[in-house]
């Protein structure tokens, strides 16, 4: 435990491995793949954020001047009368280029939103979990294996099922999905940071901010925390990628994101149905989601070699 | 067997968890009848009553548990049978998948991730690499669509005017048994089914293969003189293929979510499509079954996993 002069509040330890975010950031650079994913999802985050100003057309409108119960393919196609419709319309005459636009918004904005949560619940109760061992610790992990055992997937469209039967309107709201897979996916972080704090609360400088009167919830959250961290960042950004992943199932299927509302997964339900005559429909979608789930977990990837390089 | 007895109590507290979720909806079990417009108000009490649904949730679960012991899962609104029969109707079907996936996924995750190892860092190794990142960032449903649009919508034409067109929905296309129909039929399903395992298995057969190739019992191997398709298959894929055990069954849940959106877009007559199908019209008392069914396998085979592990490495022992 280096307690020097130049104490560097930057700077942390763990298993005798010193670094700084300036070396974190040197290795992340050289990872060409995660720079790529980083640029790639810096762009669909500008996207998302500046939706409204970028779309060409309101996500939601039919065009009801060239469109004429079929829809129009994209301007590239051969023979194909597009009608100003960049990648075409929908089976409802609707711009592809601009739901696809505010779709990013809402893959995003559903995995940030529901990997924050699933952050706070399993970091809290993988935290107590391991500062406090004993019964409390075996409590916890019953009900992690409870959640582990159970297929995320089924018990995701069962939850939506009952809350979209429950609702007096038919509609699933957006903070109802987000809440939802908050709320399961939690096990993971919390067995992570359980592991993690096992080994951190027998170590000297815990035992010294006990000495120093520090309080439990102050040790976990300030002295345990920053020295966890690096396993955390690491399985959250793939969560992103993997609840993106999930969302758009969850819509595709009909259990998510309810229309007119554009998700990537909901694009894709009717697509499914036009597969014959709209092919541009079912394609570009799923390129969305492909290329920010791959992109994200290509950062993931690169922030554990990164942050841990015992790890590769 | 300390291991045997924890799975007791962990499988009742899942079911416990799961009827509280499933039973605290609306309407209880009676979705399907709520709907109904010829059942009347008192119809739906009588039911109730007769059911059991107007007792305390607490109360109902432990008949429930007293009924699944012997065998009684309830009865399905939405298949107008019993719910354990509803299950292992559709069990052949999606076993014929899973396996079938199972055995594609294995034979090309293994070899590409055997491939990739003993050749680290070469183009080959990128290669194979980079594709397992592709398989899984990729969604099941999307793929599901590709593949439909490729072979079954538009038919990918090959040299000589030859064109791979596949039947893109249900089991077989005649209610007689033809396996080449039936195989014709799998194929697509299959493969969709496949792609996620196939990027999970070469991902750990290589660096399970990597860490193996580096052990001292490789080089004794080496420096006896043994050639080199022995040391790699005998001494090495023996040993490398010991942690697969385990990924195969932390994979089953993962397993059982792709065979739901696999079975509902190639309307293949699986559990996947029997739950889904349950899912829409409120059938409580199926997707129950089918949720514990599914933790129960999972369970069963993180069991048996551990087990197999410790026999496979003797190295391993469990308290």
């Amino acid at each position: 435990m280096a307690v020097s002069a130049s104490f560097d509040p930057q700077l942390v330890e763990d298993d005798g491995f010193v670094y700084s975010k300036n070396t974190v950031w040197k290795r992340f650079r050289k990872h060409r793949l995660a720079m790529a994913g980083a640029i790639i999802l810096l762009l669909m985050v500008v996207i998302a954020v500046f939706a409204a100003k970028l779309a060409p057309y309101d996500p939601n409108a039919i065009d009801n001047v060239h469109w004429q119960g079929n829809p129009l393919p994209p301007c590239f196609q051969d023979g194909g009368q597009c009608g100003g419709h960049f990648l075409g319309t929908d089976e409802n005459g609707r711009d592809e280029v601009a739901r696809l636009i505010f779709g990013a918004r809402i893959s995003l904005t559903v995995g940030v939103a529901a990997v924050a949560m699933e952050l706070v619940i399993g970091t809290l109760l993988g935290a107590i979990a391991g500062y406090y061992g004993g019964w409390i610790d075996y409590v916890v992990m019953r009900i992690t294996d409870v959640f582990l055992s159970i297929p995320l997937l089924p018990l995701l469209l069962t939850l939506t099922a009952i809350v979209a039967a429950s609702s007096s309107k038919a509609s699933l709201g957006f903070g109802v999905i987000v809440v939802i897979i908050g709320a399961l996916s939690w096990p993971g972080v919390a067995r992570l940071v359980r592991a993690s704090y096992l080994s951190l609360r027998e170590r000297e400088y815990t035992e010294a901010a006990k000495a120093l009167g520090n309080g439990d919830a102050r040790i976990m959250l300030r002295h345990l925390l920053p020295n966890a961290i690096a396993p955390i960042i690491v399985q959250a950004t793939l969560d992103v990628a993997s609840v993106i992943v999930v969302e758009s199932t969850l819509s595709f299927l009909g259990f998510g994101i309810q229309p007119p509302t554009a998700s990537w997964g909901n694009m894709l339900a009717n697509a499914e149905s036009n597969l014959e005559v709209a092919w541009w429909a079912a394609v570009f979608p799923g390129l969305c989601i492909l290329v920010t789930v791959l992109a994200i977990n290509y950062i993931g990837d690169g922030l554990r070699d990164a942050l841990d390089p015992n790890m590769r | 067997m300390r291991r045997t007895l924890q799975a007791v109590p962990l499988l009742i507290l899942i079911s416990l968890i799961l009827f509280v979720i499933l039973h605290s909806a609306p309407g209880g079990g009676l979705g399907p009848y709520l709907q109904n417009p010829h059942i009347t108000a008192a119809d739906i009490a009588r039911l109730k009553h007769n059911l059991g649904y107007d007792k305390p949730i607490p109360v109902q679960y432990v008949l429930w548990l007293g009924r699944v012991v012997q065998g009684d899962f309830g009865y399905s609104m939405s298949n107008s049978e019993p719910v354990f029969n509803a299950i292992v109707e559709r069990l052949p079907a999606t076993l014929e998948l899973m396996v079938s996936s199972f055995a594609i996924a294995f034979l090309i995750g293994v070899g590409a991730g055997l491939f990739a190892a003993v050749r680290p860092y070469s183009m080959w190794d990128y290669f194979i690499t980079t594709g397992a990142f592709f398989g899984q960032s990729m969604p099941v449903f999307w793929f599901a669509l590709m593949m439909q649009l490729a072979f079954a919508v538009h038919g990918i034409p090959l040299p000589g005017g030859y064109q791979i067109s596949l039947p893109s929905a249900g089991i077989s296309s005649s209610d007689t048994f033809d396996l080449g129909d039936r195989a014709v039929h799998l194929i697509l399903p299959a493969i969709v089914l496949a792609l996620l395992q196939v990027a999970l298995y070469s991902r750990f057969m290589r660096s399970s293969m990597l860490e193996v190739i580096r052990t001292d019992y490789m080089r004794t191997a080496w420096a006896k003189g043994l050639n080199f398709r022995t040391v790699l298959f005998k001494h090495g894929l023996k040993n490398a293929l010991i942690p697969l055990v385990t990924v195969t069954a932390l994979n089953l849940p993962g397993l059982f979510g792709g065979a739901i959106v696999t079975e509902t877009i190639f309307a293949w007559p699986g559990e996947g499509r029997l739950f889904f199908n349950a899912l829409g019209q409120q059938d409580i008392a199926l997707m129950m079954g089918y949720l514990v069914f599914n933790a129960f396998l999972v369970v069963f085979f993180n069991l048996f996993a551990d087990v197999a592990y410790a026999w496979l490495d003797p190295r391993v022992k469990y308290d």
